[in-house]
C-alpha cells in the first residue's frame, strides 16, 4: 500500500538542469498554463519586467526574491504548488549553478520524480550530467527529459534526436531510463500543456502528460522491518520507544531484535494520543511509539527489526559519496557518519575512486573535492547497523558531518562483515574507568605512531622518549616494528597484505595498551597512507601520528642496519624508499625533521608535544 | 480519504522529535492562528499528550479580543507552559521600513528579546512553504545568526531527513515542522482532528479572516464560508493569496522579504 497515492496526494517533482537552460521559465509557464497562478501574479511579472526594461519574463514568477531578480539566477530551492486535472503537484526548483549544489541536493532529495531540462542548442552540458548522476544517487528513479528552446533550432527533428540519443545513453549507464524525452519551447508554451503544431514529427507526451504518468514514491511496507529509534520517553510509568518505521510493518506481539546490540523484546503496545481504539499495527512512514515486555538497553540510533531479515552490522563500510564542501575529504580524516538517527565516528580508510561525471570513468585519488562523487571506504570504532542502499535505500544511506555541518551524503554499496565481527562475543564493560586510570597515572593513555623511512631515526627517538617518560614516572612502552616481528607478528612477510596485517595487529595491540592507560610509542615504517588510516581508525581519538622525516639521501648515508646497501645490491626486494613507495603523511599531528634537528632537539620537540597532549595540563582541559 | 494527512502528520512528528532530542533549550511560538494550533496539536501527539517545552506568544497588545480569549482558554485546558513576551513599541523599530511593515517588525524584536533572555537555542514556528515565496525557500532546521538574521543565499544542505542540529555558540535555529503542509492541509487536518479554532476564521457579515494578525495590519477578506467544510470548498477554487489581508506583505515589492531576512517568522 502506498500512503500518498490518495485523493489529495501531491506528487513532488524536481526540475534540474544546466544554468540558463530554462528551468525557471518552464516553471513559470507550467503554473500559468495550468491556471495555477494567483490573481495578479501575471500583472506583477509584467510590471517587474517593465521596470527592468525587459520583455515579459516568465522566470520572474519563480524568482520572488530581490537578490535573484537582480542577478538573474535562481539561488535556492523553492517549492511551488500547482494542479493538473489529475492531481496536485509541488515543484521544487533546483539551481543549476555548481556552487549551489547543496541546494540542488536539498531540493532533489525530496522529489518523487524529476524533469531534466536540456537546451536544444547546447545539449547535455556538465551540470546536466552532474544533476542526472545526483538524481541517481539520491534515489530519484523516475525521470523525464525536456529538450528546451526548440524554437532556437527551428524545431529541427534531427537536432532533437541527437540530443535525445546522447542523454538516453548517458542515463542508461546509470540505470536510469527516462519515461519520455520531449521537445519544448518553454517561453512560447510548445508541448507544455498543449501539443505544439511546430513539431508535427513528434507524437510523444506533452510535459503535463509525462508528469501525470509519474507515480508517487512507493512506501516500502512490504520490505523487512526497520524501526530506528529517535528517543525514549517516560511520560508516566510507561517507557515508550519512539521513532518512525522506515520500512516494513510492526504489530503488537512481534518480537523485535535491536541492532547493533542484539537485544530482543516483544512489543506490548503501540502507543498513541487521542486515539479512540488501541493501535495494533503500524507500517512504513508512520511515526510511532512502542512499549516492550522487557526493560532492555535500547536508545536513539538502535534499529529495531524482526528476527528474520536483519540489517548488516559492520565496522567497515564501502560507500558512494558526494561531497558538498570546500575542505576536501582525505584519507585518514575522521568525520561523523549519520545513518537514520545513529551517529558513528568514522575514519576514511581509503578512496577507491573518484568518478568522472562527464564519461563515468573512475580514477584513483587521494582526496575528494567539492561537487565530486567518489567510492570511499569508511572505518568505524562503533558497530554500524546498515543496509545496502540497493536493498533498503532509507536505511542504506547517510550524511557525513564535519564539525557543525553536513558536508556530504553517501549510500552504502559494500558491507565488510569481517571475520572479527562474531555475533557470539559481547563486549564486557570494565569496572575501572578510563578517567580513573588517567588520574591514577597522572597522564592519558594514547598511541604515538612514529612513521618514516628506515634510518630516519624512529627507533632511536622512540627509545629515548620511553626512557625520558619512564624516568618521570609515566606508564610508557615502545612497540617497535622490528621487535614485534619476532613474536606477535612472526610469520608475516613484507608483501603488501602482510605489511597491512602487521600494522593492523600493532594498531590493535597499541589500542589495548592505550586503553590500559599506557602511552604507547609505535615505531614502524608504515609506508602506506591507507594502512596508517586504518591504524588511526582503530586507535580513534587517542591516535597521534608523528612523521619522523629525513630525506632518502640522509637515511641512506646513515644506513644503521646496512639495509640500504643490500637493497641497492638487489638483495632485498620491495625495500621502502628504494623499490617500494613511501607515502608521506599529509596531515600528521607532528613532524620531526631529523635531517636538520640534532637528536636532543628532536627529543625535546617530541617531549613538548607529549606533555601538552597527554600530560597533566591536557587532563585539566577535561574532554577525553 | 485522509491518508495523505497521516503522512504529513508523521513527518511533522518526526521533525518535532528530532528537535526535542537534539536541541537543548527549545520553545514553541504560538501565534494562536490555525497553523500554530495544529502545531501544538502535533506536539501533543508526538509527546503523548504533554507539550514538553514552553509555548510563547509574542504579544503586541494588538491582537483581536477573540484571540486573547482563545489563548487563555486553551492554555489552561491543554496545561501549556505559556510564556507571554511583550514586544517593544513601534517607535523603537527601524524607521526606514514602510509604516505597516514597521508595525510587524515589533514581533521580530520581541523574539530577539525572548531568545536573549530565555537563552533558547531553538524556536519552533508554524510557517508553511506555500504561504509566501520567501518562506518557500526555508529549511526545516534553519540556522540564524545571533541577531536573528537569515542568510537565504547560504543555507545548509538538508536531505533524507537529516537536519542541521549543531551550531556555533550564540546562534539559534528556527524549526519549521509544518513547512511541507498547505493551507488546505491545515484545514482538512483541523477538521479531522477537531482542533479548536479561533472563531474569527469563520465568515460573519460576508467577511472572514483568512490569516490572523494584529488588528492594525490585518483585514478580513470577502467570504461566506461559515464552517470548516465551507472554508475547504472556498480554498479549492480561490485564486486570492492567503496573506492578501496582511497589509505589510504588500506595502512594497520586498517588504516581507526585508522583514524575514531581519528575523521575522
Amino acid at each position: 500500500m502506498e500512503i500518498r497515492n490518495e485523493l489529495n496526494g501531491q506528487l513532488r517533482i524536481v526540475i534540474v538542469g544546466h544554468v540558463d537552460h530554462g528551468k525557471s521559465t518552464l516553471i513559470g509557464r507550467l503554473l500559468n498554463d495550468t491556471g495555477s497562478l494567483p490573481d495578479g501574479k501575471v500583472e506583477q511579472v509584467h510590471e517587474m519586467s517593465r521596470k527592468r526594461g525587459m520583455p515579459f519574463e516568465w522566470a520572474f514568477v519563480m524568482d520572488a526574491l530581490q537578490a535573484e531578480r537582480d542577478q538573474g539566477i535562481t539561488i535556492d530551492t523553492t517549492q511551488i504548488h500547482f494542479k493538473t486535472a489529475q492531481r496536485p503537484y509541488v515543484i521544487i526548483d533546483a539551481p543549476g549553478h555548481t556552487e549551489f549544489l547543496k541546494n540542488m541536493v536539498t531540493g532533489a532529495s525530496q522529489a518523487d520524480a524529476a524533469l531534466l531540462v536540456i537546451d536544444a542548442a547546447e545539449g547535455a552540458l556538465e551540470q546536466s550530467r552532474r544533476h542526472a548522476f545526483l538524481l541517481h544517487l539520491l534515489g530519484v528513479r523516475q525521470v523525464a527529459v525536456v529538450v528546451n528552446k526548440m524554437d532556437r533550432v527551428e524545431f529541427d527533428q534531427y537536432r532533437f534526436e541527437a540530443v535525445s540519443r546522447e542523454i538516453r545513453e548517458y542515463l542508461a549507464e546509470l540505470d536510469v531510463f527516462p519515461k519520455a524525452v520531449i521537445p519544448i519551447a518553454a517561453r512560447h508554451g510548445d508541448n507544455i500543456v498543449t501539443r505544439s503544431d511546430k513539431a508535427p514529427w513528434y507524437d510523444g507526451p506533452t510535459v503535463i502528460d509525462a508528469l501525470d504518468a509519474f507515480r508517487p514514491q512507493q512506501t516500502p511496507t512490504d520490505q523487512p522491518l526497520r524501526f530506528p529509534l529517535q528517543d525514549v520517553y517516560k511520560p508516566d510509568d510507561r517507557r515508550i520507544l519512539a521513532g518512525r518505521i522506515e520500512s516494513g510493518r510492526l504489530r503488537v506481539g512481534d518480537t523485535l531484535r535491536f541492532s547493533p546490540t542484539g537485544a530482543t523484546a516483544t512489543v506490548v503496545s503501540i502507543e498513541g494520543w487521542n486515539h479512540s481504539q488501541p493501535i495494533i499495527a503500524a507500517q512504513a512512514g508512520q511515526s510511532i511509539g512502542v512499549t516492550l515486555d522487557k526493560r532492555i538497553f535500547a536508545e536513539r540510533g538502535h534499529i529495531a527489526h524482526l528476527e528474520q531479515g536483519a540489517p548488516h552490522v559492520t565496522h567497515r563500510l564501502g560507500v558512494r559519496l558526494f561531497w558538498l564542501t570546500s575542505e576536501p575529504l582525505t584519507v585518514g580524516k575522521t568525520y561523523t557518519l549519520k545513518i537514520t538517527t545513529a551517529e558513528h565516528r568514522v575514519t576514511v580508510e581509503s578512496i577507491s575512486a573518484v568518478i568522472d561525471i562527464e564519461d563515468l570513468s573512475s580514477t584513483p585519488a587521494k582526496a575528494v573535492h567539492r561537487n565530486e562523487v567518489a567510492e570511499v571506504v569508511l572505518r568505524s570504532r562503533s558497530p554500524i547497523a546498515v543496509d545496502l542502499a540497493s536493498e533498503l535505500p532509507r536505511t542504506g544511506r547517510g550524511v557525513i558531518i564535519d564539525g557543525h555541518d553536513v558536508v556530504g551524503g553517501c549510500i552504502a554499496v559494500e558491507v565488510d562483515e569481517g571475520p572479527a565481527a562474531s555475533t557470539n562475543t559481547t563486549e564486557v564493560s570494565h569496572a575501572v574507568t578510563t578517567e580513573e586510570r588517567f588520574s591514577a597515572n597522572g597522564h592519558k593513555g594514547g598511541v604515538l605512531w612514529l612513521t618514516g623511512l628506515s634510518g630516519a631515526g624512529k627507533s632511536t627517538l622512540a627509545m629515548a622518549l620511553e626512557r625520558a617518560l619512564f624516568d618521570r614516572g609515566w606508564q610508557v612502552f615502545v612497540l617497535d616494528g622490528d621487535n614485534v616481528r619476532n613474536g606477535l607478528n612472526a610469520g608475516l612477510g613484507f608483501s603488501a597484505s602482510d605489511r597491512a596485517e602487521n600494522i593492523r595487529r600493532v594498531a590493535e595491540t597499541a589500542k589495548l595498551f592505550a586503553d590500559a592507560g599506557v602511552l604507547v610509542i609505535a615505531s614502524l615504517i608504515s609506508p602506506l597512507q591507507a594502512d596508517r588510516a586504518r591504524a588511526r581508525a582503530i586507535g580513534g581519538e587517542r591516535f597521534h601520528e608523528v612523521y619522523v622525516s629525513a630525506d632518502l639521501a640522509t637515511c641512506e648515508t646513515r644506513d644503521p642496519k646496512g639495509l640500504y646497501k643490500k637493497a641497492r645490491a638487489g638483495e632485498i626486494a620491495e625495500f621502502t624508499g628504494i623499490s617500494a613507495p613511501y607515502e608521506a603523511p599529509e596531515s600528521p599531528e607532528l613532524t620531526i625533521d631529523t635531517g636538520t634537528l640534532a637528536p636532543t632537539e628532536a627529543l625535546g620537540e617530541l617531549l613538548d608535544y607529549v606533555d601538552t597532549t597527554f600530560g597533566k595540563t591536557s587532563l585539566k582541559q577535561g574532554r577525553l | 480519504m485522509t491518508a495523505d494527512l497521516d503522512y504529513l502528520e508523521s513527518q511533522s512528528i518526526y521533525i518535532l522529535r528530532e528537535a526535542y532530542n537534539r536541541i537543548d533549550k527549545l520553545a514553541l511560538l504560538w501565534s494562536i492562528g490555525k497553523d500554530s494550533n495544529a502545531l501544538l496539536w502535533l506536539c501533543r501527539k508526538a509527546f503523548f499528550g504533554r507539550v514538553p517545552f514552553p509555548v510563547v506568544q509574542l504579544d503586541t497588545g494588538m491582537e483581536l479580543p477573540e484571540v486573547y480569549q482563545f489563548r487563555d482558554r486553551v492554555a489552561k485546558e491543554w496545561d501549556l507552559d505559556l510564556v507571554v513576551e511583550q514586544c517593544p513599541p513601534e517607535e523603537e523599530m527601524d524607521q526606514t521600513l514602510p509604516p505597516l511593515t514597521r508595525a510587524a517588525a515589533r514581533k521580530t524584536e520581541g523574539l530577539k528579546n525572548l531568545l536573549h533572555n530565555g537563552k533558547y537555542q531553538g524556536v519552533m514556528v508554524g510557517i508553511r512553504r506555500d504561504e509566501q515565496a520567501t518562506r518557500a525557500k526555508e529549511r526545516v532546521f534553519s540556522p540564524r545568526s545571533l541577531e536573528g538574521d537569515w542568510d537565504v543565499k547560504d543555507q545548509p544542505a538538508e536531505f533524507w531527513d537529516h537536519y542541521k542540529t549543531r551550531f556555533e555558540e550564540g546562534t539559534h535555529v528556527r524549526i519549521h515542522p509544518l513547512l511541507h503542509w498547505t493551507e488546505l492541509d491545515i484545514w482538512r487536518y483541523s477538521k479531522r482532528e477537531e482542533i479548536p479554532i479561533v472563531p474569527l476564521y469563520f465568515a460573519k457579515d460576508g467577511k472572514r479572516y483568512r490569516s490572523l494578525g494584529e488588528k492594525n495590519i490585518t483585514f478580513p477578506v470577502d467570504s461566506t464560508a461559515g464552517t470548516i467544510d465551507e472554508i475547504i470548498a472556498e480554498l479549492v477554487v480561490t485564486k486570492i493569496p492567503e496573506r492578501a489581508g496582511r497589509a505589510m506583505d504588500n506595502e512594497s515589492e520586498d517588504s516581507f522579504e526585508r522583514l524575514r531576512s531581519a528575523g521575522y517568522m
